[in-house]
């Protein structure tokens, strides 16, 4: 333990979690679990059509259904005087930002954009009364296609941007990457596509709103990863309620990987309905609902090179992005495409020149936001594609191209073209561990053998790195975040020793509950059955960012750290004086404090606080009570990373391809518990595999999501998967209180490109030297059969 | 316009007049209260709203609260007994098979049908009995792991 003075053994100890009794026997209460009493339940008309004007909304046969009580319209919204729009919360230089109104007053930007809500006394009748309302639409042209949105002549998503680009942005040295192209043996250039993903956390969307008209409060209980973030923007630009006259409470939480992070227009509408009926008002998304609204992840579309001399050595990089913002911008969306991504196109390598320039989109989509890995998945999928082009060019073995331009352990921190300054690494340590886990050697000779006999087997690499735990919140401000990225914790002890901490971050699903715990029980050498956490509510918590990005253990679990230390320095005075000693000659062990030398004189941290509490005997001019605050803001990003080995076998009469293997070895830094860190790994994996192989999001020419159920969109299945083979090399934050890193997303952004460079190396017999995920059979089939 | 039902929910005797349309989910949930059963979506394909119906397996979401008419209904919050977790639910917990818990309810009875028909099924037959049942967090690598030991335990 780093502190050194910990419950031993219990940082890093793989104890099952606390969270689960409550979640295998179906207590725990997610957001349409709750009933308040008079609560009415909201559902919400959309518009079918990707483009079109409103002529009218005739309301009048809904509101005559017995049980409805009310259907508001922007019309309504407008004579509230509320302000009415959600917000973008990432601005940059050149962005144009069209207002997102929470119901669509003369036109609907997209399949999904809200335009009317019921309130009724039962969700059936809310849902009869959606069939009942008239609109009259105009249908437009629309545009789904993030290259076909910017040609001439595309119809507009939004007047102020005629020509649907929402901003562009660069990053790197672009006449130097010219340049070093120019001294080039060999270049690849590859046209990449990120396909559109849904992000399908289990737990559909929801909202509970309860205004209070004699208070004039809102309490807003819903679907959120950072229920600050939605108190803060509710406040300032949809609702325009005081922020003190804001509760949001996060119960359970059914999943997230990005998508409850955003402001939406629904929790907006559902709490104008409850302010003006003064009832509770209950809103939860149908399944259709979140595919159509929940922000989609990904969706870009993207030339890049990269040049290597003679030996192997990388020149240079130059990518030329297109990307999906949707109808609207989403919260986070204009960071997504730019500083999560632009600034990752260095990956492990040492690489001296590199240009990216990134062209925001607006489309008559479903808007594109953070899902899991979020700009970090689809530069690794660049890079590590380009990577394994390169080789092929010069004839080299792929792992081999990678060793000659890992940035070596030596010369951290390493400061790269694009901005970031990797702190610490070694890279090449988690290949050799992945190189022996799949017997790279003997893999090839049995492909070689495969290949003889008609098979084909393919192996893939994804030497990856990704950047979380973001991370000085000056930084992210200058770079144009509209949110601050710390962390606050209270570590309160209570008078007889048991401990509450109330964390800034907001979990659901990563196991913050125990995790957490582990953490205070080694600072404060408690039993951790003595640790409560509390997340995940304004009223309760200091001012908090979330959970998401990766960032609760590196930046929440580190202000929980720093402000467990305070408590330790406060309650070092309070035993020194009992102990009648000086403060600098008491020593902190296992929950102890005691004069150095004489162990069997000791206080406990329970007696300490007792007397911080009483307050009868303490130091001149010391408070009472034993609790401490830290807001803490980071050094520096956190710079997880690894090796991830996909093994498919593609058969080429139906050019299904088979995962039969994956290997990832990571290294997130010291870890808090080890099952829940390959449980994290596991699932990244899962999903990064599903970009690869099974998930995509398709539009027709009009603008439908015609992936818009379960069953047209394939969210993969178990026996879509195999078991997973983790390992890890641990390489310690340096910057940090805990030495630990993030693991949310690093499976995701490491697993597409593993799993795609497999396939395209299954298919080298046949020429193929890239294929764009999903890839399915059908694209495999024609890659091979050259259709 | 309510129509009579009788059934057995978690062993307790439950008479209702219910709307015909009503499905079994919701009269679960919004009738009973019993909100361990989840909705995750509206076309019958993620399996959280899983019970069991006269011991077997079916989505709640697909079957009508008048067809349930006579049947016996077993809900997450009725599968452990005398305040013992079923094995499935050991099982789950001691694997780290869950992480946000919203398919868990359903994929537990699943498990629990599964194991009913396949006491000691292979890795692959896990995986194909699972094929009703969407998982996001997991991956299912735990999942299967939390299968391989509830059939273990249960076999003993």
């Amino acid at each position: 333990m780093t502190h050194g003075n910990g419950t031993r053994g219990i940082f890093g100890s793989a104890i099952k979690r606390r969270e689960d009794p409550k979640l295998i026997t179906g207590r725990a209460k997610y957001t349409d679990d709750l009933q308040l009493p008079g609560m009415a339940y909201a559902a919400i008309l959309r518009s079918p059509f990707a483009h079109a004007r409103i002529r009218h909304i005739d309301t009048s046969q809904a509101l005559a259904l017995e049980g409805v009580l009310a259907v508001f319209t922007a019309q309504d919204v407008e004579e509230a005087g509320i302000p009415g729009v959600v917000p973008v919360g990432w601005l940059l230089p050149t962005l144009k930002t069209p207002a997102h109104p929470i119901l669509a007053k003369d036109r609907v930007r997209y399949v999904g954009d809200a335009v009317a809500v019921v309130v009724a006394e039962d969700r059936y009748t809310a849902h009869d009364a959606l069939e009942a309302i008239q609109v009259d639409y105009e249908p437009l042209a629309a545009v789904a296609d993030v290259r076909q949105a910017v040609e001439p002549g595309a119809p507009a998503v939004h007047e102020e941007a005629p020509d649907n680009v929402a901003f562009t942005w660069e990053i790197g040295d672009r006449e130097g990457t010219d340049t070093a192209f120019q001294q080039a043996a060999h270049v690849a250039k590859l046209d990449i596509v990120n396909n559109r993903l849904i992000p399908n956390a289990m737990e559909p969307r929801a909202a509970l709103a309860d205004f209070d008209p004699a208070t004039g409060e809102l309490t807003l209980y819903m679907t959120t990863q950072n229920p600050h973030i939605h108190r803060l923007l509710m406040s300032l630009a949809s609702i325009g309620l005081p922020e003190h006259k804001i509760r949001v409470v996060a119960p359970e939480v059914g999943g997230g990987f990005g998508s409850k992070i955003h402001h939406y227009v629904d929790e907006a509408i559902v709490s104008f309905a409850s302010m003006k009926l003064g009832r509770p008002v209950k809103w939860t998304a149908t399944r259709t609902e979140t595919y159509q609204t929940d922000a989609h992840g990904r969706d870009h579309v993207t030339t890049a090179e990269m040049a290597i001399d003679g030996e192997g050595k990388i020149l240079g990089v130059r990518v030329n992005t297109y990307a999906a913002m949707g109808a609207y911008l989403s919260t986070f969306a204009p960071a997504v495409p730019t500083y999560l991504y632009g600034t990752l196109l260095s990956g492990e390598y040492d690489i001296p020149h590199i240009y990216c320039h990134v062209t925001g989109v607006f489309t008559h989509t479903t808007p594109v936001d953070a899902y899991r890995g979020a700009g970090r998945p689809e530069a690794t999928l660049v890079i590590e594609r380009l990577v394994d082009e390169c080789a092929h060019l010069a004839g080299m073995d792929p792992v081999e191209l990678r060793r000659r331009n890992f940035v070596p352990p030596d010369k951290f921190p390493y400061q790269t073209q694009v901005a970031l300054v990797y702190d610490s690494g070694n890279y090449e340590a988690a290949l050799e561990k992945a190189l022996e886990k799949v017997d790279y050697q003997q893999f090839r000779r049995e492909q070689e053998e495969a290949r003889r006999q008609g098979r084909y087997l393919g192996i893939g690499f994804s030497t990856y790195i990704e950047a979380c735990g973001l991370a000085p919140s000056a930084l992210v401000g200058q770079l144009g975040a509209q949110a601050g990225q710390w962390e606050s914790a209270v570590v309160r002890v209570h008078p007889t020793g048991k401990v509450t901490v109330y964390s800034g971050s907001s979990g659901h699903g990563q196991g913050h509950e125990t995790t957490f715990a582990q953490i205070v029980a080694a600072e404060l050498g408690v039993p951790y059955e003595d640790v409560e956490i509390v997340e995940g509510d304004t009223e309760a918590i200091p001012h908090g960012w979330g959970t998401y990005g990766s960032r609760s253990a590196a930046v929440g679990g580190s202000a929980i750290a720093t402000a467990a230390r305070r408590v330790v320095d406060k309650a070092k005075k309070i035993a020194a004086h009992l102990l009648e000693a000086a403060e600098e000659d008491i020593v902190f062990e296992d929950g102890k404090f005691y004069v150095k030398g004489s162990p069997d004189q000791a206080k406990t941290l329970a007696e300490v606080s007792l007397q911080a509490y009483l307050a009868h005997n303490l130091p001149k001019g010391l408070e009472p009570a034993l609790e401490a605050t830290a807001f803490y803001d980071p050094a520096n990003f956190v710079f997880p990373f690894g090796t991830h080995v996909a093994i498919v076998e593609v058969d080429p009469e139906t050019g299904q391809v088979e995962l039969k293997r994956y290997v990832a070895v990571d290294d997130v830094g010291n870890v808090i518990n080890p099952l829940i860190v390959d449980g994290q790994i596991h699932g990244g994996i899962a999903q990064g595999v599903g970009q690869a192989l099974y998930e995509g999001a398709v539009y027709d020419e009009s603008g439908n999501l015609v992936t818009g159920t379960m069953l047209d969109y394939a969210v993969p299945k178990a026996h879509f998967l195999p078991a997973f083979e983790t390992d890890r090399t641990v390489t310690p934050c340096p910057h940090n209180p805990l030495g630990v890193k993030g693991v949310g997303e690093a499976g995701t952004i490491a697993s597409t490109a593993a799993v795609v460079n497999a396939v395209v190396d299954a298919l080298r017999p046949f020429g193929v030297t890239h294929l764009n995920p999903p890839v399915t059979a059908e694209k495999v089939w024609k890659a091979i059969h050259g259709a | 316009m309510g129509v009579p039902i009788q059934l057995e929910v978690n062993g307790q005797t439950v008479r209702q007049e219910v709307e015909p349309r009503l499905l079994l989910v919701h009269f679960l949930r919004d009738v009973l209260g019993l909100t361990g059963t989840k909705i995750g979506c509206d076309t019958s394909q993620c399996g959280a709203c899983t019970v069991l119906m006269d011991g077997h397996a079916v989505k709640s979401c697909t079957v009508l609260a008048v067809q349930a008419d006579g049947s016996s209904i077993t809900t997450i919050e009725g599968l452990a007994q005398d305040g013992k977790y079923h094995p499935v639910q050991e099982a789950f917990w001691e694997a780290h098979g869950l992480q946000c818990g919203y398919c868990t309810p359903g994929m537990i009875l699943s498990v629990v049908d599964l194991l009913e028909s396949h006491p000691s099924p292979s890795e692959a037959e896990i995986r194909e009995g699972l094929e009703g049942n969407l998982c996001r967090c997991t991956g299912y690598h735990n999942i299967v792991r939390a299968v391989q030991i509830a059939a273990e335990a249960m076999g003993k």
